[in-house]
């Protein structure tokens, strides 16, 4: 399954980040190297995983427990307001946006 | 006895245990200051300007003295565990007052509102937060080289890499500035720069130490790990740090034992594995001859070395190079220019815009490569083919684990890593880096505690072997830990001169 630059394209738009075109066939070029080193992963026979003789699920933490769903109050350490950037009516200000188009105040 | 004067007038107290300067300062025997000023006399005489180490990216020295000093003026109370010892912490732990970069651009600057739990911890012991030091970019790397910051030089060899990610952390304790520190493991980000540096690194179980405050890269497998500069170091510091928070649902309620007993564990009866896949023909010959010499000390002290088999460790990089990128792509997803740090206005001048714009300068090349990757095998028709595919041998590499403890094996014993730290700029390979972690990863895909332990040099470079132990049972790993150090020669068995 070779990685083409219209797939680096496409996940770059997924991942929200600006790819430079001039970076383009050298990230191919990576991504196609360490993907190939994945393929022997599709040889290993997985079938006592899909069996359920094997909870794949839960292998990592398979001696660790689920606590009860619940526990005391987390307040924050220090009002929101004090690390804010901004607050008005409180909301948390951020910076504007160049596409931010205010609402038209009602007239009385 | 006075302490010798170190550098810049302050006492050298380097050799002293963690735990000697914490009943020197709780008994009134040292100034409450004297072990912080004497790290800072240390970071100045190593550690910054061109060829330092580059091991520290933020400190506050006149607020580290005044958190020593409110430590000392508890003095009639009970001893505090930590009172007055400097801690240096991995900058991808949220601390208050000290910056949080995660060695990135994307955060420059910025600090926490809050602490994580792991820090009030190590306060509450007694500790004082000394410094904030370097990593590979949100922990992704092997070799602290990612950093948006520079790198890290290994104190032992400096045309050297100290390893990664938490080099930072280890080039602290190898160069004598603090005793305990912090890092974080996904892959082996701690073992695997202990190994290089030559000091301790421990990852606990997956679960024993709380990770609210850690910032996250890949959360099934991110656990916070420590540094000594001896096992007892690293016991009593993971003491302090380890058990139940209820702000971290992923930590368990499992009993901490008192660390620091299991010096007095016998070796006799105690079978350890020596696993064949972890020593391959390819194994650096030093490396493996120091690992023999160190199975024949244990030998000697009563444990059978038995050999086993893991037969699919070879699967962990692949396996873990697809998991961990898989996560990293959504836990980063949260720094857009938005919520956190840097923002860079889009050529649209519209969100989207911001959003490429801010997550391409701010990330470097290693990160946006495993996004890029992450995406990838999570997106519509490879989901499949490659990350259930991965923890479907996940969960192949994790009962390789539980069959081999459960024939009798108490601990295995294995190299920390396959090479000795290799040279600043030496790997330009991706994928040939992610290679650094094969004896290390595997742990972490199965959730089990390890820890690398000095063995001795080869080439004058450090070697560490690798104990990893059954879920929870970091006494028992600590134990033989504590008995290999003592038949090895103990402090700086495995690292010269360390300067």
């Amino acid at each position: 399954m070779a990685v083409t630059n219209d797939d680096v394209r496409h996940i770059a738009m997924l991942a929200r980040l600006g790819v430079d075109e001039s970076r383009m066939p050298s990230l191919v070029a990576e991504l196609n190297g360490i993907l190939g080193h994945m393929e022997v992963l599709s040889r290993v026979d997985t079938a006592r995983v899909r069996d359920g003789q094997i909870d794949a699920s839960s292998a990592a933490v398979s001696e660790m427990w689920l606590r009860p769903d619940e526990g005391p109050p987390l307040p924050l350490l220090a009002p929101r307001e004090s690390f804010a950037p901004q607050v008005r009516d409180g909301l948390l200000l951020v910076p504007r946006l160049a596409t931010h188009v205010d609402e038209p105040e009602e007239s009385a | 006895m006075s302490p010798a004067a170190g550098a810049g007038g302050a006492p050298d107290l380097s050799a002293l245990s963690a735990a000697e300067v914490a009943d020197r300062v709780a008994s009134g025997a040292l100034a409450p200051e004297a072990a912080v000023d004497a790290a800072f006399a240390r970071a100045d005489a190593v550690d910054a300007g061109r060829g330092g180490l580059n091991a520290v990216l933020h400190s506050d020295r006149e607020a580290a003295r005044a958190d020593a000093r409110a430590v000392a003026g508890r003095r009639g109370k009970a001893p505090l565990p930590l009172a007055g010892v400097p801690v240096a912490v991995k900058d991808n732990i949220a601390t208050l007052g000290l910056p949080t970069t995660c060695g990135s651009r994307i955060l420059e600057g910025y600090v926490s509102p809050f602490e994580a739990t792991v820090i009030a911890r190590l306060r509450a012991a007694g500790a004082v937060i000394a410094a904030k030091t370097n990593m590979d970019e949100f922990a992704m790397g092997s070799s602290t080289e990612h950093s948006a910051y520079g790198p890290t030089r290994n104190p032992v060899d400096r045309a050297r890499v100290p390893g990664g990610s938490s080099g930072g952390s280890a080039a602290a304790v190898a160069c004598g500035m603090v005793r305990v520190a912090l890092g974080s493991e996904t892959g082996g980000s701690v073992r695997q720069p202990a190994s290089f540096c030559g000091v301790v690194g421990v990852k606990p179980t997956y679960g024993r130490v709380s990770r609210y405050g850690l910032v996250a890269f890949a959360s099934s497998l991110d656990q916070v790990g420590v540094f000594g500069r001896t096992v007892d170091d690293a016991a009593l510091g993971l003491q302090v740090i380890a058990g139940l928070d209820p702000r971290d649902a992923t930590s368990a309620d499992v009993p901490v034992p008192a660390y620091r007993e299991a010096a007095a564990v016998p070796l006799k009866g105690m079978v350890i594995g020596k696993p064949k896949e972890y020593y391959p023909p390819t194994l650096d010959a030093g490396i493996r001859a120091r690992c023999e010499e160190a199975l024949e000390a244990l030998k000697a002290l009563g444990a059978e070395v038995r050999d086993v088999s893991l037969p699919h460790t070879s699967l962990a990089i692949p396996v873990y190079y697809i998991v961990a990128p898989a996560e990293a792509s959504s836990n980063l997803a949260r720094f857009d220019g938005v919520r956190y740090g840097l923002r860079v206005a889009g050529g649209d001048g519209g969100l989207r815009g911001m959003y490429e714009a801010t997550r391409s300068r701010g990330f470097g090349a290693e990160v946006t490569r495993r996004i890029l990757l992450g995406t990838y095998v999570l997106s519509a028709g490879y989901y499949d083919a490659y990350y259930k595919k991965a923890m479907d041998v996940r969960a192949l590499i994790t009962d390789d684990f539980r069959a081999v403890f459960a024939s009798g094996v108490h601990v295995l014993f294995t190299p920390t890593t396959p090479t000795p730290a290799f040279e600043i700029g030496a790997i330009s390979d991706p994928y040939e880096m992610y290679l650094s972690d094969i004896f290390t990863a595997t742990a972490n895909l199965a959730g089990n505690p390890a820890m690398s332990v000095p063995v001795g040099q080869v080439r004058t470079l450090p070697v560490g072997g690798q104990i990893i132990a059954p879920h929870f049972e970091e006494y028992r790993m600590f134990g033989v830990a504590y008995a290999l150090e003592r038949a090895l020669g103990g402090v700086g068995a495995g690292a010269g001169a360390h300067r």
